[in-house]
């Protein structure tokens, strides 16, 4: 499995320890421009930690990795939200007492440059920008379906809609790679559903998807490529098919579920 | 939508409440010191400094979410600036203008330095370093007396030269359009220009790229982050911002009061200030005027209030007013957190006015960038 050199995201033996606890060791893969790549494991497998580290939240231990080319092993989580990574949490963390279409302009922070004295003077760049801001937190609330007063504040929420206003707010930083942490949690079949459309719609714009989650379906109808933990360690890798009839996957993970 | 006209309306009524509110606000010294006497138009001008003071606590407390106890060392930074650069103690009179907008940068550039060693903190701990920077400024004011004498210690600086320009000075009776204005009045005026100064940039800042990315970190420090959000600089600005405000009424305050010294500048002053923006509203400009209004006007009403009343009730003073004072006062302040937890004014969602109706555009846009969905 060599990395290619139409992959964006190229991690080479990273390993990270919580005191003796090796939460990931030598995990090395890659990811394509454009694909959906599934990232399963049972718990606490480092599934978790792995998005940590690619986007800069926990220092990794030993090893590297590239995303479009250049090496971010050290970098903070800002650095790594500007070079293209978005991501949301597992546990949804929305700026709860924001409106949704705040929480979705905050995402645009990165993108753009007003600063104090432009804030101040409200001056015509200021004030094209912090249109254009607001035009595209509605675009993006709109296509990720949430409809309604924008202005509810995004505690006030429904579930299914604090899920998707994450995946908003981390496609309003503009990624070329959106890393998504078991979105589908918490969720009924019809939300789950059009969840598939919704990453389908991201992945066909030109966003490579990484993609944690638990519902075996989902991923499995899903990804162009699957990676399996277990413990911290790459067990497989490959096609959804190849990744349902490997063996030590069944063993460790698809059979451990069934048994 | 009717959301359309909504804005147009509400902006009709906005400039009646403007109107009403400049006619009391420019009436109120007159009126006051009709009413109540000199010595409220006095408590006037210290509500302002204070309002001054806790909208620029607000903007490191309220929007970034940073506790602050040490907020007066930056009153106190702006304070002795103005007294160091204005008064017999160096023999230097520089002229207001350079010595007001200096103590602002100055305090500011302050709010960087004990913002950045803090940054790494949150909640308890962070309120406990600050709490230790505010002390320490205030120590080192108090003991700049030896081997140089900076500060003159203990003792303060005095003979500060009042805010003057032009041979115009705040600190004497002045004849404006033939209206005899005291000194107080010309202070009010003068205090009341610049809480309008503060107001109107804490508005613009609020509303903005930087004011959203402070609510942010206060919501989720983590998220703003990987949002792509640079923390360390947006907090610091937070608190730099923060602290040229409380430069800035530190130098007027210098000037007003014609003599300070480090008593001013103890924790409880710092204490006050954050009451002041806790029980009026965090993060609601508003409430944090209430707060400051509030905390700056009740105590002197139970000062000059609670002995009248005692002798209306017991047909005599019981309890000597000044200690009776700060007891009423602290159980104003319980029962109001107990009554409203969020403050008196708690800032609402805002409703921006956004128009509806480029709902074509967006589509197009939509379809354009990810092709047509659904
Ligand atoms: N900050 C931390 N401190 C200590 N241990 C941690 C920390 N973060 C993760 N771990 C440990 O690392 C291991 C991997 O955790 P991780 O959250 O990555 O699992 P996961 O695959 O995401 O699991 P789940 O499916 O439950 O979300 C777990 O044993 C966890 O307890
Ligand atoms: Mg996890």
């Amino acid at each position: 499995m060599a990395p290619q050199n139409n992959s964006l995201l190229e991690l080479s033996c990273v390993s990270k320890y919580f005191g003796g606890l090796a939460a990931l060791s030598e995990v090395s893969l890659y990811i394509k421009r454009g694909e959906i790549y599934g990232l399963i494991g049972p718990n606490g497998a480092g599934k978790t930690t792995l998005f940590n580290i690619v986007t800069g939240l926990y220092r990794l231990d030993e090893g590297e990795f590239n995303f479009d080319g250049i090496a971010y092993a050290h970098c903070k989580p800002h650095v790594l939200a500007e070079a293209g990574i978005a991501r949301t949490f597992q546990n949804i963390r929305l700026f709860a007492n924001m409106s949704a279409l705040e929480n979705i302009m905050v995402g645009r922070h990165v993108r753009t440059h007003t600063g104090i004295w432009g804030a101040l003077t409200r001056n015509v760049a200021a004030r094209a920008e912090e249109r254009a801001i607001t035009q595209r937190a509605r675009e993006l609330l709109r296509f990720v379906g949430i409809d309604g007063p924008h202005q509810t504040l995004a505690k006030h929420l429904s579930y299914g809609e604090q899920r998707r206003l994450e995946i908003a707010r981390a496609l309003a930083t503009d990624p070329k790679m959106l890393a998504l942490d078991e979105p589908a949690a918490g969720m009924n079949a019809t939300e789950t559903e059009s969840l598939k459309t919704l990453l389908q719609t991201i992945r066909n714009s030109g966003i490579t998807v990484l993609l944690i989650e638990h519902d075996v379906k989902l991923i499995l109808g899903l990804c162009d490529r699957i990676a399996v933990l277990d413990y911290g360690k790459k067990i497989a890798e490959g096609t959804p098919d190849e990744v349902r009839r490997n063996q030590t996957v069944i063993a460790a993970y698809l059979g451990g579920e069934a048994a | 939508m009717n959301l359309g006209k909504f804005p147009y309306c509400k902006k009709c009524n906005a400039w009646r409440v403007f109107a009403v509110l400049a006619i009391v606000l420019l009436a109120l010294p007159f009126v006051t010191d009709a009413l109540l006497g000199r010595g409220w138009v006095r408590i006037a001008d210290f509500a302002l400094l204070y309002i001054m003071l806790a909208l620029g606590l607000n903007i490191v407390v309220g929007y970034a979410g940073l506790l602050d106890l040490g907020y007066v060392a930056f009153f106190a930074v702006g304070a002795y600036n103005y007294a160091l650069l204005s008064s017999p103690q160096f023999g230097l009179h520089w002229p207001v203008w350079v010595v007001l907008p200096l103590g602002g940068l100055l305090a500011g550039f302050f709010g960087v330095l004990l913002g950045a060693p803090t940054l790494r903190l949150r909640g308890d701990y962070l309120a406990i370093v600050t709490l230790g920077f505010g002390e320490i400024i205030r120590i080192f004011l108090n003991n700049l007396n030896a081997p140089v004498n900076v500060t003159n210690g203990p003792q303060g600086i005095s003979m500060i030269d009042p805010v003057q320009s032009g041979g115009i000075s705040l600190g004497s009776t002045q004849q404006v359009f033939g209206i005899t204005l005291p000194s107080v009045h010309l202070y009010y005026y003068l205090f009341l220009c610049f809480t309008l100064l503060v107001i109107f940039v804490s508005l613009r800042l609020e509303n903005s790229r930087i004011g959203r990315a402070w609510m942010a970190i206060r919501e989720d420090e983590v998220a703003a982050e990987a949002m792509g959000i640079n923390t360390r600089n947006i907090k610091l600005l937070a608190f730099s911002m923060g602290a040229t405000f409380g430069g800035l009424s530190g130098g007027l305050f210098a000037g007003f009061q014609g003599f300070i010294s480090p008593e001013s500048f103890s924790l409880t002053e710092s204490v006050m200030i954050l009451c002041m923006v806790v029980l009026g509203g965090m993060g609601n400009i508003g409430g944090v005027i209430l707060g400051g209004v509030l905390l700056v006007l009740l105590p002197e009403a139970l000062r000059n209030g609670a002995g009248p009343v005692q002798q209306w009730l017991f047909g005599k003073t019981l309890v000597d007013p000044e200690s009776l004072r700060m007891l009423l006062f602290g159980l104003a302040l319980v029962v109001v957190m107990l009554v409203r937890p969020a403050g008196l004014w708690p800032s609402t969602q805002r409703r921006r006015e956004l128009s509806d109706d480029d709902d074509d555009v967006v589509k197009q846009e939509l379809e354009s960038v990810y092709g047509s969905s659904k």
